[in-house]
């Protein structure tokens, strides 16, 4: 029977959660790596067994792990990432000029097809990759390079890049996303990189249509139609259908459209999901009601799902890399929060159970569907 | 013929687990150093010895301590030494453990 594997990363360690397909029964495996703080862990849709982990503490810096064998053991790999050449200058919160410095890898996105290629986002925002399982990295400068980097600048939580999508149908494009600077796309492997902002708005900034300098926090993809985008921005839920190159906004009827993640149901493309959060001075949900939101038409009109889920004095926060959907026939969907609960619901959002509740804050949940 | 000194560390208890230093081995791990005992030459064996440990300790690139790491051995603060400077004698001769200490900070 085939079965589903959640991995969730959190700020003192990582965890790994175990079903069948129906979902309703749990195992729980952690805290590996206990006490460190666990961004992300992501498992190659080309072999499920190898997993990578980015594993890191202020007092430590950064580690990658790898698993050979669907999380039974894993060993540290490559933890040197190295700017090229001169790293420059970014943007500072006072807008002053502020050096390049690595902090940690926020997000590891494994090739498609190949176990032994991965990619990392990185803080201060870069892109590497290793094409020898993680045991050595190399920057895709192109895109630090390009001729806005100095004027890119940090979100509350860092400079980062969060987010790395690849392209199913391309193998030369891929879209990344930076806070605080905006999306980007590579239709060259990585070499080059050319914004893809035009049609957002961010009245935070001076000019709120520059080509960059937005603050956006996730976008999803679903792999049958790679050209349509999905974006959460700081303020704004934004759809492109062309592959990025202009965006309109798509909140529509949301009480809020603040908020960190969003995703695409395994099997419907127009059906998408987020958790509005009040506001980016309050990182709650409305009303202390946790509700997630989904539109059947890819955006614009969306429905509460409250089955489950905490309708009073609730203020977790659910972050922009903590919501994952697995692709069983009635397609499950999973998020964290920052009070340590990780949510499913097996039937598409329809109802929801908490899988476990007291985790430390969760920086990240990944699924995958296994045979 | 250069010689050899034995020296006496003490990791923090995230960096032994990192090591695969079993929770019941002693609280020392003992190091065969080359020439002079220096921050340097003790962390370059201590590196070699247990490679996982590259980059948690020092910058890979510019070999400076991290921030939250210091440096104690005899009651004294060695962590702003010159990392080439000679550790203290009781160090060098074994009497006195080299501690590594994550600083005390954080949640």
């Amino acid at each position: 029977m085939s079965g589903v594997r959640v991995l969730v990363g959190t700020r003192k360690g990582a965890f790994v959660l175990t079903s069948d397909g129906k979902r309703d029964r749990w195992g729980v495996e952690g805290p590996l790596f206990a006490g460190w703080e666990i961004y992300h862990l992501k498992g190659s849709p080309a072999d499920p067994n190898r997993l990578y982990a980015s594993q890191s503490s202020g007092w430590f810096g950064q580690l990658i792990q790898r698993s050979n064998n669907g999380g039974e053991t894993w060993a540290p790999v490559g933890n040197q990432f190295v700017y090229d050449g001169v790293p420059g200058t970014h943007q500072w919160y006072d807008g002053t000029p502020h050096p390049w410095e690595f902090k940690r890898v926020w997000h590891l996105e494994p090739s498609l097809t190949d176990p032994e290629t991965v990619y990392a986002g990185v803080e201060d925002a870069a892109m590497f990759r290793s094409t020898d399982g993680g045991l050595t990295w190399g920057e895709l400068s192109g895109l630090r390079g390009h001729g806005s980097g100095p004027h890119w600048q940090p979100g509350a939580g860092g400079m980062c890049l969060h987010t790395i999508i690849l392209d199913p149908s391309n193998p030369e494009r891929i879209f990344i996303a930076i806070s605080a600077a905006g999306a980007f796309r590579t239709d060259d492997g990585g070499v080059t990189w050319r914004p893809i902002n035009q049609g957002l708005r961010s009245p935070h900034i001076p000019d709120p249509t520059a080509e960059v300098g937005h603050c956006v926090h996730h976008i999803a993809m679903h792999h049958s139609r790679p050209g349509v985008l999905f974006m959460q921005k700081h303020w704004d839920v934004m759809r492109s259908d062309n592959a990025g190159d202009s965006w309109h906004e798509v909140s529509g009827n949301l009480p809020t459209d603040f908020g960190f993640t969003i995703d695409v149901h395994a099997h419907e493309p127009e059906t998408i999901y987020v958790v509005p959060i009040k506001s980016d001075g309050e990182h709650f949900p409305l009303d202390g009601q946790l509700r997630v939101y989904r539109s059947r038409t890819g955006g614009n009109e969306w429905e509460p799902l409250t089955k489950g889920l905490p309708q009073s004095d609730c203020y977790v926060n659910v972050l922009r890399d903590a919501m994952a959907v697995d692709s069983l026939d009635s397609c499950g969907i999973y998020f964290g929060t920052t009070g340590g609960q990780v949510y499913g619901s097996a039937d598409a959002g329809d109802s929801w159970a908490p899988i476990v509740r007291d985790l430390p804050a969760v920086l990240s949940v990944e699924v995958q569907t296994l045979p | 013929m250069t010689s050899v000194v034995k020296i006496r560390v003490v990791l923090p208890a995230h960096l032994r687990t990192l090591a695969g230093i079993s929770p019941q081995a002693s609280d020392e791990v003992e190091l065969d150093v080359e020439g002079q005992a220096t921050q340097r030459s003790v962390l370059d064996a201590l590196e070699a010895r247990y490679p996982m440990l590259r980059g948690t300790l020092r910058d890979h690139v510019t070999r400076e301590r991290r921030p939250f790491i210091r440096f104690f051995a005899c009651e004294q603060d060695l962590s702003h030494e010159s990392p080439d400077a000679a550790l203290p004698h009781a160090v060098a001769n074994g009497a006195e453990p080299f501690l590594i200490v994550g600083a005390i900070a954080g949640g």
